[in-house]
């Protein structure tokens, strides 16, 4: 309020003290509006562009879903101005400024100075928890709003920034949602599950998750025999699979980026090792059309709760097959860094100017619906969107379908997986 | 103790790991031990050579350990290339030219490959990748087994290289006493260009035996440059026997460390291991006093 008194103040003074070239530049301004209004050619007016910072890990070993979150964005930024840019703007088109965090935090921190330098109105990022947190802070300090695309860190929620939106659901959600559909799955199965092992990476995203469903899967009856975590990048992951034959778990749960899980899932197959079920929680690889088509055969019965669109939206649709016509995989990273982007751009329409602090108060009241997530409009509570939630995925028949929840399922799950491709652990 | 059932594979795996470490390694020990050349660019040479394995693989069908015939000459020409073109020119026989000249060649390397080919994880699947030796309780994996016997292998070679040959008493000379050699009529830039491509090439090895069980990114080098320069110091600087056990040391520490402390701790004990092994033997392993 206080800002606003101030501001308001400020324009007071700056209108009583006019000078010559603002009265000659607003005189000008005047007479083309004018001129405009008459019916003269659009292209005399000159087209604004409000300026976004895309600040994703796109080299450093995160590089392929800052790339495939960079690749989203930007997709969305395009479709925006194809279709006649921010027409409360009169049009303004969007222009992206693009950061790469290196997969570093302090990296994404210094490319969020650059973008303030250079005037972004809004930030989307950053994909990974630990890059976002410093991202999201940095921001703030710059007063710019920052719509978070992944960072499934709740955190990044937690701090009380104003200008922090987050499209997607946290790990807590995901973690509850993930640990009900597992009961609902192995009850539906006649409860053959009882042990589970958690294999995670070793950052805010790997490490928040597991502590989560750690203290979760028992309160569900599930035995946890060891919870392992890993460094990223892991060299070789012979030891932790001699853990898992070891343990004889009936359930896997891994939580790492692609790299990590390949490697896993890889040397698993390597030494046999074919438990029950793979369930990943925010897995990655286990919902990727990537991982899908190279490896077809280590893919096949893994399970997944993760970020996913409605898979009978056309829209979402539309946007696999323009991503997969571009030669790019359509994994979460694409089809959240796009929403983000298009979240942000409805609340710059909606706020009608470029100005910060308007467009966080237009973020406040969104209620944007036109995205092919199954989270209905959006409605923030500190920064958290309510209606995020992920969905439970399974790799069937060569394709990723959906098993939970009913509303959205295109298949019923495979679980235990059939005892022909069952082998030690 | 489920831990102590461990025990004999986690080191067996160890063994196989630090076989790879250990041709990374060989190559470095030659440039970086002999001739003191500090190549910062040695990770992204092997992401280099293993995308050219990879591409050899999708593009026209040959297996990666067929590839070896076709990477050791082609890494050689570049690293001698590389050495008489660029950094020999660059550098001006100045040490610390040579430390920048090497980095930037690091950079120009890294971002070339993520311009060219994205920073998309690739990985082959060939038929034996999933292979695996049965050795009472103990499962080793087919491919990595391959990898021990080939850094066995290749230390001999190198060592008879270096005791046997004439390139290896100019090696030798030349890391001993440049001027000296140079008065003796030795082309000490073409010795140098020699081990430089020697060195390389020894990566063309190392990329056809990661391939099998290891992904390439335009990052993968940094996943291993680390580890191969404290193997060179570890082992001893220019001992190719040194970086063998050196890199099997290492390999094991690591196994054992990632199964007692976790694999995020586990890495803790390589550098233990290093200091100690500084601090009574500054020489390294099997290095000698100079």
């Amino acid at each position: 309020m206080r800002k606003k008194v101030t501001a308001m103040r400020q324009t007071k003074r700056s209108s009583k003290a006019t000078s010559r070239r603002q009265f000659v530049s607003g005189a000008l301004g005047a007479m083309i509006a004018g001129t405009a209004s008459l019916g003269f050619p659009g292209t005399v007016r000159a087209k604004t562009t409000v300026r976004i910072g895309l600040v994703h890990p796109v080299t450093g070993f995160l590089a392929f879903s800052g790339s495939q979150c960079r690749a989203g964005g930007l997709m969305a930024i395009e479709e925006i101005n194809a279709t006649g840019g921010i027409h409360s703007m009169g049009g303004a088109e969007l222009e992206a400024v693009l950061g790469d965090a290196q997969s570093k935090p302090d990296i994404g921190a210094s490319e969020v100075e650059k973008m303030n330098e250079v005037g972004v109105a809004a930030i989307v990022g950053a994909y990974a928890s630990s890059i976002g947190l410093a991202t999201t802070q940095r921001a703030a300090r710059h007063g710019i709003p920052h719509v978070v695309d992944v960072c499934v860190s709740d955190a990044i929620v937690e701090r009380g920034l104003q200008n922090t939106f987050r499209f997607g659901p946290g790990y807590g959600t995901v973690a509850r949602t993930a640990v009900d559909n597992l009961v609902k799955i192995n009850d539906a199965a006649g409860r053959p599950a009882k042990t589970v092992m958690i294999i995670h990476e070793d950052s805010l995203f790997g490490t928040g998750t597991a502590r989560l469903l750690s203290s979760a899967l028992p309160d569900a009856s599930f035995d946890l025999v060891d919870v392992i975590r890993h460094p990223n990048p892991t060299r070789d992951f012979n030891n932790i699979v001699l853990k898992i034959r070891a343990r004889k778990p009936d359930i896997i749960i891994p939580a790492n980026y692609y790299n990590e899980y390949i490697l896993l899932a890889r040397t698993m197959s390597q030494y046999n090792v074919r438990p029950m079920a793979i369930y990943s929680v925010l897995g990655g690889t286990a919902s990727s059309f990537k991982f899908l088509k190279e490896f077809p055969r280590t893919a096949q019965f893994i399970m997944d709760c993760n970020h996913w669109y409605d898979p009978g939206h056309p829209a979402a649709l539309a946007l696999r097959r323009k991503a997969e016509q571009r030669g790019l995989y359509f994994t979460y990273e694409l089809f959240l860094s796009y929403c983000a982007t298009k979240l942000l751009a409805d609340a710059i329409e909606r706020a009608g100017t470029a100005d910060r602090e308007a467009i966080i108060e237009a973020l406040e009241s969104s209620d944007w619906s036109d995205h092919f997530m199954p989270y209905g409009p959006t409605r923030f509570v500190n920064g958290q969107n309510q209606g995020a939630r992920p969905l439970n995925t399974q790799i069937l028949e060569g394709d990723i379908k959906v098993i939970h929840p009913a509303e959205y399922a295109t298949a019923d799950p495979v679980f235990p997986i059939p005892a022909t491709v069952q082998g030690n652990a | 103790m489920l831990e102590l059932e461990l025990f004999i594979p986690a080191t067996i795996n160890g063994l196989t790991t630090g076989a790879v470490y250990a041709v990374i390694a060989l190559g470095l020990t030659l440039i970086y031990g002999v001739l003191h050349i500090i190549n910062f660019a040695h990770g992204s040479l092997l992401m280099l050579a293993m995308y050219g394995v990879f591409f050899l693989h999708t593009l026209f069908g040959i297996d990666p350990y067929l590839a070896i015939p076709i990477m050791v000459p082609v890494m050689f020409v570049l690293g001698y290339g590389l050495q008489r073109g660029v950094i020999s020119r660059a550098s001006h026989g100045k040490d610390e030219n040579v430390l920048l000249v090497t980095l930037g060649l690091a950079i120009v390397i890294d971002n070339l490959a993520l311009y060219l080919w994205s920073s998309d994880t690739r990985i082959i699947d060939t038929p034996y990748a999933f292979a695996t030796i049965e050795i009472g309780p103990v499962l080793i994996s087919t491919p990595k087994v391959i990898a021990l016997v080939a850094a066995v292998v290749i230390s001999v070679l190198f060592w008879l290289l270096m005791t046997r040959t004439d390139l290896g008493k100019a090696i030798r000379a030349v890391a001993k006493e440049k001027m000296g050699a140079e008065l003796v009529g030795i082309n000490v830039n073409h010795v140098y260009a020699m081990s430089f491509g020697l060195g390389i090439a020894c990566l063309g090895v190392a990329a056809c035996l990661l391939l099998p069980t290891f992904y390439v990114t335009p990052q993968v080098g940094f996943a291993f440059v680390l580890i191969a320069f404290t193997v060179v110091v570890l082992g001893g600087m220019g001992s190719f026997m040194g970086a063998l056990w050196g890199g099997l040391i290492i390999g094991v520490t690591e196994s054992l460390g990632g199964l007692y402390l976790g694999e995020s701790l586990g890495q803790i004990g390589i550098f233990v291991l290093f200091i100690l092994v500084l601090l009574f033997r500054p020489t390294g392993l099997m290095g000698q006093r100079s």
